[in-house]
């Protein structure tokens, strides 16, 4: 435990003790570098509120996220089942990335409103390009020594697919839903910057209209942890789903 | 092409492929042609049957086209012209598919699903053929002590050796209980001592369960060791195949590789094989007594 996380640790301590005496030696300005000890009382002062936001945001992003997976996979299966989906959706899956979705944002906001519906839509838009991909790609891994084996064995299509196929896609799978895990709050962050009820994203906007530097930073910071709980939970799944995969 | 089965040439029956007083062979691949593409022709107008109960080997350069003939005859591959006929007794899975399922394939490499314990793997033919699993389970736990893989039941493919795979990977086909087993050089990735190894626990095994095998390999003392009837394929395409019968007793073990049966006959293929052909003319005076039935061996012209 000390072996694998200390390091990380330790850097963490010495980038924060960093920070805090730097800003304070340079007498950098509180609203363009706030002190690391301003953003933790920060964090305290609004605890009530940043929980409340805190929540919002989880939730676009989960939903974003779990909408994504339906999608993602939905796509990867067709173009597996489908030469000419493959030929005709895999173009557009990788031409559908090239757009700044942030130029699109304000129109995903006049089709889905200003609650909840446009957060989700964004985080979507950014998530199931990697789960699709990953799904794919991870059909595509699939060994054929051990399709045609199964198929001399009289095994039907469909259970070839659920007893061969999905489990050779799922370790690239959740590569893809990892990544997709840590986009999924970047989504929901952007749709609610375009503007919203609640949700970090407002909070964060808010603050730095007041100049408030120390509460940006503490939204930042806990849109970071959510980054990475959900990046924990996606390898915490991996790891209960996805047997020893190679030999 | 005429290769003629052991009873046919034992009633006298030359014309082996089309032999009517024979009884019938479980396998029987008559013409067969293909290529997977018009200018490379693999198998060209390829006969020969398998009997119940009889080991084969068929022993080819690598490369030649071996791995195809297997394709062809579990369904995995339709022959351009010429027929494969299986009597199995067993339903195919209909269409022009209908081999699928009808014999127990062991492809080259082991074939383990890597997220399936060995338990889980040794199952899965019984499983798409829709076996209960407890009896699929229970069966294979049976089996599990005579092809020495007791108390591996759990562990994973990556855990076990490249022997103790290949044992799992025959099992799984065993199971299945297909009259018969075609087994494409599952040897040939393991080191010369496990080879050994697993040569002569195929030939104890195989003696218990007494299936019908067809054994792919281009080793000559495996072929000859394991088979009671070699098939020696020397050009490319694939035209004839030459029969050799290996009249060893049975039980067998790797002692007999030094024997004088297996001398000769290793001469033999040699020979066909246009190996050690500096040698050959002392060699073939010396060996003469010993070739007991010459004229089994058709396939030549």
């Amino acid at each position: 435990m000390i072996r694998t996380y200390g390091p990380v640790v330790l850097l963490i301590i010495v980038l924060a003790l960093l920070w805090e005496y730097g800003v304070q030696w340079f007498d950098v300005p509180h609203y363009i570098i706030p002190t690391l000890s301003s953003v933790a009382t920060a964090l305290w002062e609004n605890r009530g509120s940043l929980t409340h936001h805190f929540g919002v945001t989880l939730g676009e992003a989960l939903i974003g996220l779990a909408l994504s997976v339906v999608t993602g996979c939905a796509l990867a299966i067709w173009m597996h089942m489908s030469k000419l989906a493959q030929r005709l959706v895999y173009p557009l899956l990788v031409a559908s990335q090239t757009i700044p979705v942030i130029a699109l944002s304000p129109i995903l906001v006049m089709w889905f409103g200003y609650e909840m519906g446009s957060k989700i839509a964004i985080a979507v838009l950014f998530c199931f390009f990697p789960i699709a991909v990953g799904a794919n790609d991870g059909f595509k891994a699939v060994n054929r020594d051990i399709l045609e084996l199964m198929q001399t064995m009289g095994g039907s299509k469909i259970a070839i697919f659920f007893k061969l196929y999905v489990p050779s896609a799922l370790p690239s799978f959740f590569s893809g839903l990892k990544v997709a895990a840590t986009f999924s709050v970047a989504g929901a962050t952007i749709g609610e910057w375009l503007g919203a009820e609640s949700g970090l994203g407002v909070f964060s906007k808010r603050a730095s209209g007041m100049m408030r530097a120390d509460s940006v930073f503490a939204a930042v910071i806990l849109l970071s942890v959510m980054g990475i709980l959900l990046f924990l939970f996606v390898k915490w799944l991996e790891s209960v789903l996805v047997k020893p995969n190679k030999i | 092409m005429n290769i003629s089965h052991p009873a046919a040439a034992d009633k006298g029956d030359s014309a082996g492929a089309t032999g009517t007083k024979a009884p019938p062979a479980l396998l029987e691949v008559d013409g067969m042609t293909f290529g997977y593409n018009v200018e490379r022709t693999l198998l060209d107008n390829v006969s020969f049957r398998i009997q119940p109960g009889e080991f084969v080997s068929l022993l080819a350069p690598s490369g030649s086209g071996k791995s195809t003939i297997f394709r062809l005859i579990a369904g995995l591959l339709e022959p351009q012209s010429g027929s494969v006929t299986i009597r199995s007794g067993r339903p195919g899975k209909g269409g022009k598919n209908s081999r699928l399922g009808q014999v127990g394939y062991m492809p080259q490499k082991d074939c383990l699903m890597p997220w399936r314990s060995v338990l889980d793997n040794a199952v899965l033919g019984m499983e798409l053929q829709g076996v209960p699993r407890r009896q699929a389970i229970e069966k294979v736990r049976e089996m599990m002590p005579s092809f020495g893989l007791a108390g591996t039941e759990k562990k994973y493919p990556h855990e076990l050796s490249g022997g103790m795979r290949q044992r799992v990977s025959f099992l799984r086909s065993v199971v299945c209980g297909t009259e018969i087993m075609l087994l494409d050089e599952p040897f040939s990735a393991l080191d010369a001592m496990t080879r050994v190894d697993m040569q002569e626990w195929l030939l104890s095994v195989w003696e218990q369960y007494r299936s019908s095998i067809l054994f792919i390999t281009h080793d000559v003392d495996e072929a000859l060791l394991l088979s009671d009837r070699v098939l020696v394929a020397t050009e490319s395409p694939i035209r004839e195949l030459h029969e050799i019968v290996i009249d060893m007793p049975r039980p067998r073990s790797y002692g007999d590789t030094v024997g004088e049966i297996f001398a000769a006959r290793k001469k033999k293929v040699l020979e066909l094989l246009h190996f050690g052909q500096t040698s050959s003319s002392n060699a073939n005076r010396s060996s003469a007594p010993v070739r007991t039935q010459p004229s089994r061996e058709e396939g030549i012209g």
